[in-house]
């Protein structure tokens, strides 16, 4: 039989028997979408996740005090180590390594601010000039913080988008006083509103000069100091050498945690990676079980056509011929189930891209062909069964089934 | 030479622990061209004998030579081959494809060939014309009567131009009327040239034959070619 004959009758046959074939049909297409959305939601997942990380700066390097490393949890560690601070002037240190272009180091705290009789508590954050710049972060009104001696903090602040809207509303806020726990500061920049992220709130945010911020919190101690290398490639090299150089200030000792931006996203993507193919390979059972449907379905479909068996041999069909248009119809059951599967899949991700506007579920690429080839490969394997039955069976007792 | 050769035909069936003898020790020869009727009680063999001359089924003994050559050795496709060139079939429930159009009923032994479309069609459209269901080609069998479905079982059953038309029983879900027509067609075919076998309960149906054979428990009782005393012969030998 010709190749366009056979799908065609394999065509002709599965629609002349509707509800078997809009079953199998469905049982595919709730396999196929199952893995397109899943997917579209494990891969969002990493995408915003990294897309979160990469809006915290680029070739990010993070310096915490504290032993952390990379050998896990150390018991002799535990022991001996009492972290030395981190200071200013540690930081300070850093601003002279070649691959390092700038250098901010990071003292947090709450406080409240006041203004005209509203008081509201805030996070404070002390830091430089470059932090603003390192962070990505935008200043709607007025400039960051003044270039001057990390020592001799002026009094001065940036204050977050949501701080300003609530402290003066629709007055100007730029040059007004506030005051933040005990000091009066001037109020110099406003920041562009972000909105929640993966890093700190920034609209309810308030930068001051780190010294500032040390005062005000009573401590010697730095949260962090954060370092923008050069390049990407200059990360790994400027790592090295803010660790030599931490270590010969704390007298030999590796009395701090060093991260690369790049290392944590390299393992969130990973992880998240990881966690969408598990996601579609949970999802690949159904498709599994849609095969094994659709070969249920296609054996039926021998006992149903018994009679038609007998005839189409007894005309002259070869074992071949009769194969063939069997897995011709199975492979068609799930052709079409898989199309129609990607398609609600697709809707689906459409769905939740509307209903979820920061979150980009894409259904990757590999998933969508790895859910069709899948769809299309449980078809035709659990096809072949009821195909070579229907060829094997003998013409004279088929003929009486009619 | 003959067109059918069968010489020491068995086909046993094992039903639990009794072995029935659907045919036995049959030798048969039928030259082409002849109209010949099967008879013969119920459970006598008939179908069983039509089914191994279709190729449809195998004896576990004996020798069946079709146009001279021995094809109860050929391989399961080769058999699908000859079936599919010289061979067609009519039955007593039609046994045409729900689903397809009368004229891909005709169709359906050339589809299998995998003979080319334009060819087909004017095949078709010359059978329909032929067997008179011009104005039916494009209706489903439900929507046909018992005598027009038995019409496009004979296209199809010529269609492929076979040597030989095997019916069994073609009439026997028909009425008297339409069940005459059908064997006035048969019959026209048979006057082509076609090698016609028909397994009948009808006694009147039997007598138009220019030959009958008369079945008993597997065995042929009497084949009206021969006389009666070799007959006898045979069956007491
Ligand atoms: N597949 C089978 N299994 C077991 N026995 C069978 C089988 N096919 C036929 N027989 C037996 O072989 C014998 C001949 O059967 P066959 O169908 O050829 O009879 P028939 O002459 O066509 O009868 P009828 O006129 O009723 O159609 C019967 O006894 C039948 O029971
Ligand atoms: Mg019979």
């Amino acid at each position: 039989m010709r190749l366009t004959d056979t799908l065609r009758f394999a065509r002709d046959a599965a629609t002349g028997y509707p509800m078997r074939t809009t079953l199998s049909v469905l049982a595919m297409s709730i396999g196929v979408a199952a893995v397109v959305i899943l997917t579209a939601l494990g891969d969002g997942a990493r995408r915003y996740v990294v897309g979160q990380f990469s809006s915290l700066g680029t070739n990010l390097i993070i310096v915490l005090p504290g032993r952390s490393g990379t050998g896990g949890f150390n018991p002799a560690n535990a022991i001996t180590s009492t972290p030395r601070d981190l200071t200013i002037d540690d930081a300070g240190s850093l601003r002279r390594l070649p691959g390092a272009r700038r250098v901010a180091p990071l003292a947090v705290g709450t406080s409240e601010i006041n203004y005209g009789g509203k008081l509201r508590e805030v996070m404070v954050a002390g830091s430089t000039a470059e932090f603003i710049p390192i962070r990505n972060f935008e200043l709607a009104q007025g400039q960051g913080l003044p270039e001057e001696d990390w020592n001799r903090g002026s009094s001065v602040a940036v204050i977050g988008a949501k701080i300003r809207e609530e402290m003066f509303g629709a007055n100007p806020a730029i040059g007004q006083l506030v005051r933040v726990g005990d000091r009066r500061l001037r109020v110099v920049g406003v920041l562009k509103s972000t909105g929640q992220g993966l890093g700190m709130n920034t609209d309810e945010l308030v930068i001051v000069p780190v010294s500032l911020a040390q005062a005000m919190f009573n401590s010697n101690t730095l949260f962090r100091i954060m370092i923008e290398a050069n390049s990407r490639d200059a990360i790994p090299g400027t790592k090295d050498q803010v660790m030599e150089t931490l270590k010969q200030r704390h007298r030999g000792e590796e009395d701090v945690t060093v991260i690369t931006q790049d290392a944590v996203l390299a393992t969130f993507d990973k992880l998240l990676g990881a966690l969408t193919l598990a996601v579609a390979g949970i999802a690949a059972i159904s498709l599994a079980v849609a095969g094994i449907l659709v070969m249920n379905v296609m054996l039926v479909a021998v006992t149903q056509r018994t009679g038609e068996i007998g005839l189409l041999k007894a005309l002259g069909a070869t074992a071949r011929t009769i194969r063939l248009a069997f897995l011709a119809e199975a492979a068609m059951l799930s052709a079409v189930g898989a199309l129609v599967g990607y398609l609600l899949g697709q809707l689906g991700a459409f769905a939740l891209r509307q209903a979820f506007p920061v979150f980009p579920a894409y259904p990757p690429d590999w998933a969508v062909i790895a859910g069709l080839s899948t769809a299309l490969a449980t078809g035709l394997i659990f096809g072949v069964m009821p195909a070579r039955r229907a060829a094997r069976l003998d013409p004279v007792q088929a003929l009486m089934k009619h | 030479m003959a067109l059918i050769e069968l010489s020491g035909i068995e086909r046993r069936f094992l039903l639990g622990d009794t072995t029935v003898h659907a045919l036995a020790g049959l030798d048969l020869q039928i030259n082409a061209g002849e109209y010949v009727a099967v008879m013969g009680p119920s459970g006598s063999g008939k179908s069983t004998l039509l089914n191994l001359l279709g190729l449809l089924d195998r004896p576990n003994e004996g020798t069946y030579k079709l146009e001279g050559r021995d094809v109860t050795t050929l391989s399961p496709d080769e058999q699908a081959t000859v079936r599919s060139t010289r061979i067609g079939f009519v039955f007593q429930s039609f046994h045409l494809v729900p689903r397809l159009t009368a004229a891909e009923n005709i169709a359906l032994p050339m589809t299998l060939a995998g003979i080319p479309a334009a060819e087909r069609n004017k095949r078709v459209a010359q059978a329909l014309k032929d067997f008179g269901l011009e104005n039916r080609a494009d209706h489903k069998p439900d929507q046909l009567s018992g005598g027009q479905r038995q019409r496009v079982a004979i296209a199809r059953a010529t269609i492929m131009q076979p040597a030989l038309i095997l019916a069994d029983e073609p009439t026997g879900n028909l009425d008297r009327h339409t069940g005459e027509e059908v064997v006035n067609l048969l019959e026209a075919l048979n006057a082509k040239g076609v090698t016609l076998i028909v397994v009948t309960h009808d006694q009147g149906m039997g007598a138009r034959a220019r030959r009958q054979l008369v079945m008993e428990d597997g065995r042929l009782k009497t084949d009206s070619l021969q006389t009666p005393i070799s007959n006898l012969a045979e069956i007491s030998g």
